[in-house]
């Protein structure tokens, strides 16, 4: 009587011909210490290091699977290299612009009074002095967030009313008529309006009708609602269609007339996501230079009427600070001023892109289950 | 509290698209009258006609009466939604509210209509229309809860509550209990039986046992082929069509020929 | 004569429907209106500059003198960003929606959207304090060893400040527009196609090169162009990063100009013909992006004709 012992056999038949588990982190291995020691020939940088590194690692594991796995398998690992690759590559200028950001702003909101003091009266030789000297830069961005605050309520105010109904009417009176069809069109072509040029229309309109030279607060507005309300337009259009005609429907036969409908159910159903929409469109706008830096001028002092004088905001004044320091020929205050604005204004961006995550989150309707 | 209707020569349109094609009805008041038939036969979008919601698709259009109590739901300035406060509707699935409570959902039809209430009497309506839907006893201590937490044969009976908040003369109900498990079906088919001592009933069903149980007549509706309007076959008392049908194709669907 | 019960409504609700459907379209017809607008108000105030004597346009030899190089050096920039940002973002594209595992995937789509929320002066500023000096160095070497080429022409520049940095920094700033519309596309991938070529045997990239690309082509493309407009009218990065000057063929030299900078840059200080000439130069813009975008979103909606029933 014979009995046939199941076949001991180290490898499966099916991982035949494969490359080990570990082959990703044996060739990282000798990548890393390759590269190392090829940078410190040429004098080491951790940047290098990584590049160097990388190239031999995919050249490494790519040409082991071509040896042991064939060529269809080796093309594979090199996509994924590639793709992989891509990914990191992209992380690089963000981590880059953070850490650029974080590193120069810092100093300057710690510097007391930055954040609630203007730039009236800080002159090239007060620069000067604080850098023969070694005093605290003087002068601060309370204007210019003054400024942006103001201008980007403005905005808000003319863009979310705008904005809104017309996606009320592409959702519930459109019926996909030309009218609609043409404004979806036409609100998607003005999402690529630059927005410099959206700065010039609103300056030369006003220029027309008000007269030649006029920047103001609301010049501004009136170009930042032109690059805000496509963006809400969009955004709130998507949140109406994703309310359920059910619920509508439900209205209706209860009697209630449609703008009643629309007003006490589909958009209160839809509010989480309008307000996160409008949210973001904020964010959008408030970090917009070209269209302030040509319709509200420069501004060093603080203005509380958008409807009259100059008006500084933060994005033009890191511009004006960069391009034309206060002391050019000790540009340093004048750039750790411009860093420190970025980085309130970097900190005011992600706030309200978390902002509109938590409202969508927070405000939609509970399932309650 | 109750309307009778009558339906002369109703032809509806999608575009140029004729659906339903010639029918003449007379639905008593305070009866459950039951369409059935197969799919696409038309059933439906004749049931919306009869409370003018199928003009919320767009496209869709009416020739002929519908005579409520001898008022023509398509005379000239007749306001679609003062028709939709007398006829009220419950859908195929239920949909409550999901921004109010189970309290608002009930008031949804006052509320929104900005009709001025006060809180007594309020109370009362809500409690009056729950009771009529049988629901008062399983939500009266959760009214401040979202009515999207109910199950879903709650949820329905919250529906129903709803549209007899607004006291209209006919309920309409489109496949009420097509998205309902067994038990939540029984519930319904209780409280339609319960609904006809106050109000006209017309329900649409797929459902020929439910409509056998719950209906005092049946119309039959079919449909020649693709492409064809539907058209009403045979309307009769419920025991007529299911025992004793005049038409071949009644015979034919009741007894699961096919459909 | 009977009186039809049902004609005795309250006719305050039948106005309200009115002026709610009314105050619906006029909000429509009003963002048609600012479009045509923008048109309009840049033509008006752009006259003076196009009818003016040659002369007294800044150059001396007329208006299409002015901005021809500047065009031209537009188009460049615009070009090298799209060049460098279209692989890189198809590629993160593709991480996003078929290699990342299922959970970080909507968390990695979101540390790519924050490349899009970082304010354009921020990436200015990063770019003239931070990568043109780093990045000058690299200039040398591609001066001294690639020279012979036009576009790397030597002396390169000292500070970095050139129209490749510009791009770069650019390029940084259209990767999530790519990426975001191309990871939508390729999510839409239909499941069957994938599931067919797995099936056949084929490895993930052999899948990806027979469902998802030629799926996702006519979306990539439209992605591509918008990101172009976008690079086109982008004015912060070139502004800040570029010394500008002449038009020159060497991408590592200072010189050339787009139109967003050089309007950033002088129209604060202008007056008289010269506000003109920079509105006018707005206007070249408006165009050249408008058709840009307009045959991206052209192409977008003849895709969803023909994907529609998916």
């Amino acid at each position: 009587m014979t009995v046939t012992a199941p076949v001991a056999r180290k490898r499966s038949a099916l991982t035949k011909g494969q490359l080990p588990a570990f082959a990703p982190y044996v060739v990282l291995a000798v990548a890393l210490v390759l590269g190392a020691a090829i940078l410190a020939l040429i004098g080491f940088n951790a940047f290098g290091w990584g590049l160097v590194s990388a190239i031999l690692f995919a050249i490494g594991l790519v040409g082991w699977s071509a040896a042991v796995e064939g060529g269809r398998k080796a093309s594979d690992k090199l996509a994924t290299c590639l793709i992989v690759g891509s990914f990191l590559v992209a992380l690089l200028p963000l981590i880059s612009v953070i850490w650029t950001v974080l590193v120069n702003g810092i100093p300057g909101i710690i510097t007391p009074g930055f954040l609630t003091t203007s730039m009236n009266g800080v002159t090239g030789s007060l620069d000067n002095k604080s850098v023969d000297e070694g005093t605290k830069v003087l002068g601060g961005i309370y204007h210019a967030l003054l400024g942006t605050v103001q201008i980007t309520l403005l905005a808000t105010v003319i863009s979310v009313p705008v904005g809104l109904l017309t996606a009320i009417y592409l959702v519930e009176y459109g019926n996909d008529r030309a009218l609609a069809r043409a404004i979806t069109f036409f609100v998607d072509v003005m999402t690529g309006i630059p927005s410099i040029v959206a700065g010039l229309f609103s300056a030369a309109f006003f220029f027309a009708v008000v007269g030649p030279g006029t920047k103001t607060g609301a010049v501004a507005a009136v170009a930042l609602s032109v690059l805000m309300i496509p963006v809400v337009v969009r955004s709130s259009e998507e949140m109406l269609k994703i309310v359920p005609n059910e619920l509508r429907e439900a209205a209706y036969a209860l009697g209630v007339r449609k703008w009643r409908t629309i007003l006490k159910v589909v958009i209160p159903t839809a509010i989480s996501g309008i307000a996160s929409g409008v949210t973001l469109a904020i964010a959008r706008v408030i970090g917009e230079t070209a269209p302030i830096l040509v319709t509200a001028g420069f501004a060093t002092t603080i203005n509380n009427n958008v409807f009259g004088g100059w008006m500084a905001s933060l994005p033009t004044f890191i511009y004006t600070q960069i391009l034309n320091p206060t002391s050019p020929s000790n540009p340093d205050p004048s750039s750790q001023r411009a860093w420190g604005a970025a980085l309130v204004l970097i900190i005011l961006v992600m706030l309200l892109n978390l902002g509109a995550r938590l409202i969508a989150r927070i405000f939609a309707p509970k399932a309650g289950r | 509290m109750s309307k009778r209707i009558d339906v002369k020569d109703l032809n509806v349109y999608y575009g140029s698209f004729l659906a339903v094609e010639g029918v003449n009805i007379n639905i008593e008041a305070k009866s459950v009258t039951a369409f059935i038939g197969p799919s696409g036969c038309g059933k439906s979008t004749f049931l919306r006609t009869l409370n003018r919601m199928h003009e919320v698709l767009p496209g869709a259009r009416v020739e002929g009466e519908v005579l409520l109590d001898g008022d023509n739901l398509y005379g000239p300035g007749v306001d679609p939604v003062s028709v939709r406060t007398q006829v009220g509707m419950v859908f195929q699935r239920p949909n409550p509210f999901p921004t109010m409570s189970i309290r608002d959902n009930v008031l949804a039809g006052v509320k929104l209509n900005n009709k001025r209430i006060s809180k007594g009497a309020a109370d009362a309506l809500v409690e009056k229309s729950l009771r009529g839907a049988n629901l008062w006893n399983e939500v009266k201590d959760r009214l401040e809860k979202p009515g999207s937490g109910l199950s879903g044969g709650q949820q329905q009976r919250l529906c129903i509550a709803r549209a007899i908040a607004v006291e209209p003369q006919v309920i309409l109900m489109d496949e009420p209990c097509s998205a309902l498990d067994p038990i939540s079906t029984l519930a319904v088919e209780d409280l339609i039986n319960e609904l006809k001592d106050e109000y006209t009933v017309v329900i649409v069903t797929h459902n020929m046992q439910q409509a056998a149980r719950v209906s005092d007549k049946t119309a039959f509706f079919n449909i020649a082929g693709t492409g064809k309007p539907g058209k009403l076959i045979e309307f009769a008392d419920t025991t007529t069509i299911f025992n004793n049908p005049s038409q071949k194709a009644t015979e034919d669907y009741v007894s699961g020929r096919f459909g | 004569m009977t009186t039809n019960s049902l004609t005795t409504s309250q006719g305050a609700g039948r106005a309200g429907d009115k002026v709610f459907s009314g105050a619906t379209l006029a909000a429509g017809c009003l963002i048609l209106a600012v479009l045509f607008g923008v048109a309009l108000f840049l033509v008006i105030q752009a006259i003076p500059a196009l009818v003016a004597p040659p002369a007294d346009i800044q150059g001396g030899h007329g208006f299409f003198a002015y901005i021809g190089p500047i065009v031209v050096g537009t188009l460049i920039a615009a070009v090298i960003a799209i060049v460098i940002a279209t692989p890189v973002a198809i590629g993160v594209a593709l991480f996003i929606s078929h290699y990342a595992p299922r959970k970080l995937a909507s968390g990695l789509g979101y540390v790519v959207d924050l490349l899009a929320a970082i304010p354009s002066v921020v990436y200015g500023a990063w770019g003239a304090a931070f990568l043109a000096p780093q990045i000058s160095p690299a200039y040398g070497w591609l001066a001294s060893n690639m020279g012979w080429l036009p576009i790397f022409q030597g002396p390169a520049s000292a500070t970095g400040k050139t129209i490749l940095t510009a791009s770069i920094v650019l390029s940084v700033m259209v990767l999530p527009i790519i990426t975001s519309l191309s990871r939508e596309i390729f999510l839409q991938t239909p499941k069957l196609h994938e599931e067919a070529a797995l099936a056949l045997g084929a490895t993930r990239w052999e899948m990806i090169k027979m469902a998802v690309l030629p799926f996702g082509r006519p979306g990539i493309v439209s992605a591509i162009m918008l990101g172009l407009g976008r690079a086109l009218g982008e004015t912060m990065a070139v502004a800040l990063v570029l010394s500008s000057g002449v038009l020159t063929a060497s991408l590592i030299q200072t010189g050339n100009q787009t139109i967003a900078a050089e309007i950033a840059l002088n129209f604060p200080e202008a007056s008289g013909l010269k506000v003109s000439t920079l509105i006018a130069a707005g206007l070249v813009l408006f165009v050249i992006t408008l058709g840009v975008n307009m045959i991206a979103r052209w192409i977008i909606s003849r895709h969803k004709e023909f994907s529609g029933a998916n």
